[in-house]
């Protein structure tokens, strides 16, 4: 399967600022830190986690909405850390969009709807009026908008969560990207409307032949969406591998916790407490062993002295970081 | 005696474009020391109902008609000086987002003290000792009640606020969306500290969100609601095994889980209705693939179908028993 | 076939007008609402009346011999200068013996074009700088606001006085130098907030994903959207400069021929301000229009404030 998208040590540190007459060394929060993964062509890439694990900020590095500290990302081989600006730049934009997870804030309120989905095809050059109109209304109907010509003239307030989201997913497909990253696309959405626009996801994914990385910290909608999954915890990612081998069968004991932890909608199960102490702490100057130490139930000896372990080959493209993880199979 | 019992509860908001039917003939009962669940999407008026119970609605809210008993006493009709007696004392509220209903000026031991000393005569010790207890009880360490509120994290704060509406030990909390904001296994640990509290203070709860995950499991009853009316009431068990209306076996199937096997969800066309000017007859019925003529032109009874399960549906679903 | 094709969907321009005359009538009900607002915009529409009726009355029956508010002079009461209200004068004449009524009629549209020519151009500025400062931030940011801050401190009549000594301080100069000072003043600070509310939303980092530059964003997306602010803002600036021009005139420090504060700087440097209510149709016709028109628009800023803040309208 070829490679679309591939993330080697991607580093992205923000600056704390201290107390005013500070002299020491600067604080910094270590958003994400040293991240590596790749996606195939066609797959739905998951990353989950809870907040502040840093999946956010990794979706902003790959739509380039900030730049890395240190790492590269290539998308097709190209390493687009390396675009500043010009014709690679705008090139790069037409192959990587973004939906994002507010259908209320992610719309110009002065912007009609056709406007809005309009938008990236004025920007990239679509001169012709009458070419845009065509092209929105098709992309309007695909995404479930029909008929498009009574959406496009209205305004985002006129629509609901769920339509507008659509509106927003029309917005990134309309220049037909290679990849969408999809920042928690269904969180503020109603629970019967959810479904829809997971499946019109997963269609788009078939009609237009996009990749994904789907970002969620709702294990059970990853479950649903997503062909592989990546957990992250404090800006590293601590398992990998396919979604149903990883939910089935935890290797490291945060998933472990994780799974634990999400209600399950029969009342007739019994479902144990995680096995976790403490709570998540801010990732600012991490120590050097491993980040999950202060919360693990399983640490031994070894984990203490060690460094942050790091992701290693469970079989079947199973990955998990964790010097102990061979020791146990499921236990959650 | 149920502790407190809504009979035919209605409410509208006046707007300059009309009423907005936000309630509807709504009527349930909740036992001493019982949790309750209440699930619904957004704009089904399960915190309209809420807001009712403690009288905490807006300026422009109507009550129209039925009936609110806590203890026997219609809390609807009693004058403001009475109600202020019952809030916080014999019925108390978890807000939505409740991280934002911390006063970031005043330090957060300070904030549940007033609470106490508006309903109870004791002085400022005591008022704190009763705040230790508290803080104890939801598993916050004393020494934070003396600090601001920009000092917590999320899931501390959820928890002050879940101590300041404990905090006059009332006969009924109502949690809504007590943990919507919060990380997965922050949210089991809440939701289990507020079970144990519950039982320990024998108190009754009910619950209120639009996750059926989480109101399976801290509910001993659940209520499904839809634009403004309650379209079933049965117990936890029943509701998610034989579910009656179709709206109700609409959302269990929209539901992802990571247990049990993978399948295609089912989600619902259209949206939810505009209370401005709802649909004639059953409110559903523009989006109920079971709808006949009589669903469009009279809204269906609230009945009970079977014992201690109830459905406002002209043609329920009625599985094995 | 593409569906433009299939289905006739109307000529865009059509539908922007439709759409933008949806919302004209909708601001136009909020304003009505207000009840301020069209009071405002009456007593503007008053003085509007006065503008055109001056000509007219020149053309037809005022001799502009007698009537021309910088040349007339009415010989028939030569010596009774300055002449109360008669039937001839109805607000009497000033001290050199031109009709008074006319003059304030004649003011108007220097007024009018004062104010809103300087307020228009310190809106343009503080619109334009805002949004950069919001978008750009760092060191661009730095400049302006401690620009901002400079110019607020500024003694501002006194810049002008020295000004005066070396320009010829027409109307026109002292719009576009009132517009620019302002423009660069504390209006700018109020904008970038504005602007930085638009700035942190979601859609800007959509329009950036899809590609746009600042230049884009800034255009389409965050000056749009505090233009209603800018529009507001120009209401109170309209009143601060009209002051304005009337507080330097009356100091004699322009070089305008005719406007209210001139007439009130006749009535002062012939010594007639001392004896208030002996020369009253000397001050208080000028007085009352300087003071009506800004209250008017005034009122009419206020009157926006729901158009302009979606969340101050009532339910």
């Amino acid at each position: 399967m070829a490679e679309i998208l591939k993330l080697v040590e991607v580093r992205k540190l923000y600056p704390v600022k201290r107390r005013v007459f500070s002299l020491r060394v600067r604080d910094f929060v270590h958003a994400v830190d040293g991240v590596s993964f790749s996606v195939d062509k066609g797959e739905i890439f998951g990353l989950v986690g809870e907040s502040g694990c840093g999946k956010t900020t990794t979706g902003k590095l790959i739509v380039k909405l900030v730049d890395p500290t240190s790492g590269q990302i290539f998308l097709n081989g190209q390493n687009i850390v390396l675009i500043r600006r010009g014709k690679p730049l705008q090139d790069f934009r037409r192959a990587v969009q973004m939906i994002f997870q507010d259908p209320y804030e992610s719309l110009n309120p002065r912007f009609t709807i056709f406007d809005t989905v309009a938008e990236p095809l004025m920007i990239h050059g679509v001169r012709s009026l009458s070419e845009r109109e065509a092209l929105v209304a098709e992309i309007l109907a695909q995404v479930g908008l029909t008929p498009p010509e009574t959406f496009m003239f209205r305004y985002p307030h006129e629509l609901s969560g769920g339509q507008r989201q659509r509106v927003a997913i029309a917005r990134a497909m309309v220049i037909r990207p290679k990849f969408v990253v999809a920042d928690e696309p269904t969180s503020m959405l109603d629970v019967s409307i959810r479904a829809g626009i997971m499946d019109l996801l997963l269609n788009l994914r078939a009609e237009l032949g996009i990749s994904y990385l789907y970002i969620t910290h709702d294990l059970a909608v990853a479950r649903y969406m997503c062909d592989r999954l990546a957990v992250m915890y404090l800006g590293k990612i601590v398992e990998l591998g396919p979604t149903e081998e990883v939910i089935q069968n935890p290797l490291h004991p945060y998933t472990q916790a994780l799974l634990a932890a999400v209600p399950v909608p029969d009342p007739t199960y019994k479902r144990e407490p995680p096995n976790i102490k403490g709570d998540v702490a801010a990732p600012i100057n991490p120590p050097p062993e491993c980040r999950f130490l202060p919360r693990c139930p399983k640490a031994q000896e070894v984990c203490a002295h060690s460094p942050h372990p790091p992701l290693e080959d469970a079989g079947g493209g199973h990955f998990v970081a964790c010097y102990l993880a061979g020791t146990w199979k499921n236990t959650a | 005696m149920p502790l407190l019992d809504v009979k035919n509860l209605t409410m509208h908001y006046t707007t300059k474009m009309g009423d907005v039917h936000a309630v509807d003939d709504v009527s349930f009962a909740i036992e001493p020391g019982e949790a309750i669940g209440l699930v619904g999407e957004s704009g089904c008026g399960k915190t309209s109902i809420a807001l009712t119970l403690l009288r905490l609605l807006p300026d422009n809210a109507k009550f129209l008609g039925g009936s609110v008993l806590f203890e026997g006493v219609d809390i609807v009709r009693i004058p403001e000086e009475e109600m202020r007696k019952i809030r916080w004392r014999g019925i108390s509220m978890i807000f939505q987002a409740a991280m934002n209903s911390l006063n970031p000026v005043y330090r957060v031991g300070d904030q549940i003290i007033e609470a106490i000393q508006t309903h109870f005569p004791i002085d400022y010790q005591a008022a704190r000792r009763r705040v230790a207890e508290l803080f104890d009880l939801v598993g916050l360490a004393p020494e934070l009640m003396d600090r601001y509120p920009h000092e917590y994290s999320g899931g501390m704060k959820q928890r002050a606020v879940i101590a300041m509406a404990l905090a006059c030990a009332p006969k009924l909390v109502i949690a809504d969306e007590p943990t919507t904001a919060l990380d997965v296994i922050v949210q089991d640990r809440i939701l289990r500290r507020i079970d144990e509290v519950r039982k320990e203070l024998n108190m009754a709860m009910l619950y209120i969100s639009h996750d059926i995950a989480v109101i399976a499991e801290v509910s001993q009853r659940i209520g499904v609601m839809y634009a403004g009316n309650l379209v079933e009431f049965a117990d936890t068990v029943r509701i998610f095994k034989n579910p009656a209306h179709p709206y109700t076996i609409a959302l269990m199937s929209a539901f992802p889980s990571i247990k049990g096997e993978k399948r295609k969800l089912q989600g619902l066309s259209g949206e939810p209705p505009d209370l401005l000017r709802p649909p004639s007859g059953c409110r559903f019925h523009p989006r109920c693939p079971y709808a006949t003529a009589v669903c469009t032109e009279s809204p269906p009874e609230y009945r009970e179908i079977q014992p201690q399960h109830y459905v406002a549906c002209w043609h329920p679903h009625l599985g094995r028993s | 076939m593409l569906i433009s094709e299939r289905v006739k969907i109307e000529p865009l321009w059509k539908i922007r007008l439709r759409l933008a005359l949806r919302s004209l009538r909708r601001n136009w009900a909020l304003f009505w609402e207000s009840r301020i607002g069209p009071l405002g915009l009456g007593i503007i529409l008053f003085f509007v009346l006065l503008m055109i009726a001056h000509p007219i009355l020149m053309a037809t029956v005022w001799d502009s011999r007698v009537y021309d508010p910088i040349v007339g002079f009415d010989r028939a009461l030569v010596g009774r200068h300055p002449a109360p209200p008669s039937w001839a004068h109805p607000l009497g004449t000033d001290p050199i013996g031109r009709d008074v009524l006319s003059q304030l009629m004649w003011s108007t549209r220097s007024e009018f074009a004062l104010g809103v020519t300087s307020a228009l151009i310190t809106v343009v500025i503080g619109t334009l700088i805002g949004a950069i400062c919001a978008y750009f931030g760092g060191v661009i940011d730095t400049i302006f606001m401690r620009l901002a801050d400079l110019v607020m401190l500024f003694p501002f009549i006194a810049l002008l006085m020295v000004l005066r000594s070396v320009i010829h301080l027409d109307l026109w100069r002292l719009a576009l130098v009132m517009g620019i000072l302002s423009g660069f003043g504390g209006i700018t600070i109020t904008l970038k907030a504005q602007a930085l509310t638009v700035k942190v939303k979601p859609y800007i980092e959509a329009a950036k994903v899809a590609g746009g530059g600042a230049f884009h964003i800034i255009r389409h997306h965050i000056i749009p959207n505090i233009m209603p602010l800018s529009f507001l803002y120009m209401m109170f600036n309209v009143t601060g400069a009209v002051f304005t021009e009337a507080v330097l005139s009356y100091f004699g420090l322009l070089d305008i021929r005719m406007s209210w504060g001139i007439m009130i700087h006749t009535a002062e440097s012939a010594g007639y301000l001392g004896a208030f209510g002996q020369y009253w149709w000397l001050w208080a016709p000028p007085g009352a229009a300087i003071t009506l028109l800004c209250f008017a628009f005034y009122l009419v800023g206020r009157g926006l404030d729901t158009v302009v803040n979606p969340r101050l309208r009532k339910r």
